[in-house]
């Protein structure tokens, strides 16, 4: 990587110290002060003065709290179901229409607006098509022969019907990652299969998969940041319901913290979700880190 | 390259299957009838909720709770006529609209020079800093929203715009200087070297040379914070009250204990997906440009 002579000692500092100190002040520190504040029992809205000092006695009780392992299973069902098919789908899709269509970006463009459409909006739309009583899912179900369902209230089919809505918002976030992926590859190793005789489907697995590799793999992390971040979407549709089957880890936070108050238990929840996304993503990383490095030069 | 590629496969599939050449033609067409079809059903899949959305805000009560759906009926403006004359609706937009350009203007400021600094100079911390805003990336908003809340109460933040503008500033610098590095790393280091030999200093070189070579990193990246600003629920929710309350907020008024006011909702929901929409068929290439940037080399 070309870099300039280091010109002033100090010049490069101060390039970077707005974004550190704004890091520093909206990021890390929050975060180290949720840490501090897992070790308190502290009701929202009483002053700071009235906290008490706890010591481990949050996380001890979070460890017997089937609240938050229910959130746990929750989170992780989620991201790795809707994640998966958004995966299996944007992938299938981005080979499909690869190439020889004409259009494409006109579709490509219809496909990115439920990207950019607030979250809040999308739960709206979909807890709407869901409806039970003047739905449009009901009605084509009863199209079909089947009977209506209470879909966002009956538990084993409320969680199925939120992760239609994220699979119908970022399965295009994929075909997009693809698509470009695709197009930017070299065109010779391709060629040369071609020339060799292989067939469609030996050329997508043995070099076309391959060479997506890298592409895949960011795409598979920011997707899964993203799933363990969503919580807008169960707000609205459900809130968590019914019982606790929709309570993702972020929305159990929010709750904690401001139905039941209790910000100190919120704060250890929100330990764990750290910890998990922490966790999850270096292992990715190191996984995918020779392509990764490459890319984003770092 | 790429045209050539086809002839050639089609070459071989013909070979193989000793057919003629208007029996390969026929079944090009077809393939290429399916592949139409296919995308033209996805877009319909994308676009009926979209529609769905906007018809059912211009239905009365009457109109939308009929049980089967109705795609033409008597358009009423009555919901928009509620959201629009609503008293703080004004007040909504118009904090929706600072708190998102300031933060952008701002986000696309300090992150373009931390990005400039990461990509062209060499300095004590630059790997741990370009690894630390990759982990700050994954931090999710339930995890600050805790800490922030504090915070920000705490130093009289909360309940004010320049809160919340922080606040996204904040969240939205990682992915920014992930677009922007990117970006920055395909400016040839000539051009630098030629203006360090003009006598140019490094915030000369990065304000007259760097930045109007990154436009459309500029673009993209300010597409997504705007849109990260101004689609945002949680933070929003907990750090305004009714003075500064940003769109999403507002828009989940009409989610009461007593039921969802679908046509005020939707209205509302509309208003708020609106420029979204519009700004997707406006700046489609810059999206692509950012969804695909860090990860895809074009």
């Amino acid at each position: 990587m070309a870099r300039l002579p280091i010109s002033k000692n100090l010049t490069p500092y101060l390039f970077i110290a707005p974004a550190v100190l704004v890091l520093a002040f909206t990021c890390v520190y929050p975060v180290i002060k949720g840490f501090e504040l897992a070790f308190y029992e502290w009701r929202l809205g009483t002053p700071i003065s009235s906290r008490t000092y706890v010591g481990w006695e949050n996380f001890r009780w979070a460890l017997h709290d089937p609240a938050l392992f229910n959130s746990i299973k929750v989170t992780v069902v989620f991201a790795a179901v809707a994640v998966t098919v958004e995966l299996l789908l944007g992938l299938v899709l981005a080979l499909l229409l690869e190439k020889g269509m004409k259009g494409i970006a006109f579709f490509r463009t219809i496909f990115i607006i439920p990207i950019m459409i607030a979250p809040v909006v999308v739960g709206l739309i979909w807890r709407y098509l869901f409806d039970a009583n003047f739905g449009l899912i009901n009605y084509l179900v009863q199209l079909v022969g089947w009977k209506p369902k209470i879909w966002l209230g009956t538990p084993g089919l409320a969680l199925p019907a939120v992760i239609v809505t994220d699979i119908w918002q970022w399965t295009p976030f994929m075909f997009i990652l693809f698509l470009a992926g695709l197009q930017s590859l070299p065109r010779q190793p391709i060629e040369a299969a071609q020339v060799d005789g292989a067939s469609t489907w030996q050329i997508i697995r043995l070099v076309k998969l391959p060479l997506l590799a890298p592409v895949i793999t960011v795409a598979v992390i920011l997707r899964v940041i993203d799933a363990f971040r969503s919580l807008e979407v169960m707000y609205i549709m459900t809130f968590g319901g019914p019982g606790r089957e929709t309570e993702v880890l972020s929305l159990n936070i929010y709750k904690t913290a401001f139905m039941s108050q209790r910000l100190g238990l919120s704060a250890v929840n929100a330990v764990f979700l750290l910890a998990f996304i922490m966790i999850f993503s270096v292992a990715f990383l190191a996984i995918a880190r020779p392509s990764l490095t490459k890319k984003a030069r770092f | 390259m790429n045209e050539r590629a086809n002839p050639t496969k089609k070459e071989l599939e013909k070979g193989r299957r000793a057919s003629g050449f208007w029996s390969a033609f026929a079944h090009r067409e077809a393939w290429m009838a399916g592949k139409y079809l296919l995308i033209l059903m996805l877009a319909f899949f994308y676009l009926v909720p979209v529609i769905v959305l906007i018809l059912t805000s211009f239905k009365t009560q009457v109109q939308m709770m009929s049980s089967t759906p109705s795609w033409i009926f008597m358009p009423t403006l009555g919901n928009y006529k509620n959201v629009l004359m609503e008293q703080g609706f004004t007040r909504y937009l118009i904090n929706s609209l600072i708190v998102g350009l300031i933060s952008t203007f701002f986000t696309l400021v300090i992150g373009g020079l931390a990005s400039y600094a990461l990509v062209r100079f060499d300095f004590f911390g630059r790997r741990a800093l370009s690894f630390a805003t990759l982990l700050l990336r994954m931090i999710p908003p339930a995890v600050l929203v805790v800490p922030i809340y504090v915070l920000w109460t705490f130093f009289r933040l909360s309940d004010t715009r320049l809160g919340l503008i922080i606040v996204y500033v904040g969240l939205n610098l990682p992915f920014t200087i992930w677009v922007l590095i990117s970006f920055i790393s395909d400016v040839p280091v000539e051009l630098e070297e030629a203006a360090v030999v003009d006598g140019c200093g490094p915030w000369r070189i990065f304000f007259q040379v760097i930045l109007p070579l990154i436009k459309p990193g500029l673009a993209a990246a300010a597409i997504f914070t705007f849109r990260i600003a101004w689609n945002e629920f949680i933070l929003a929710l907990v750090l305004t009250n009714r003075l500064t309350r940003t769109l999403p907020v507002a828009t989940t008024i009409y989610l009461t204990d007593i039921g969802v006011e679908w046509g005020n909702i939707t209205a509302m929901g509309t208003v708020v997906a609106l420029p979204a929409i519009i700004f997707t068929f406006l700046a489609a290439r810059q999206l692509i440009a950012g969804l695909t940037a860090g990860a895809v080399k074009a």
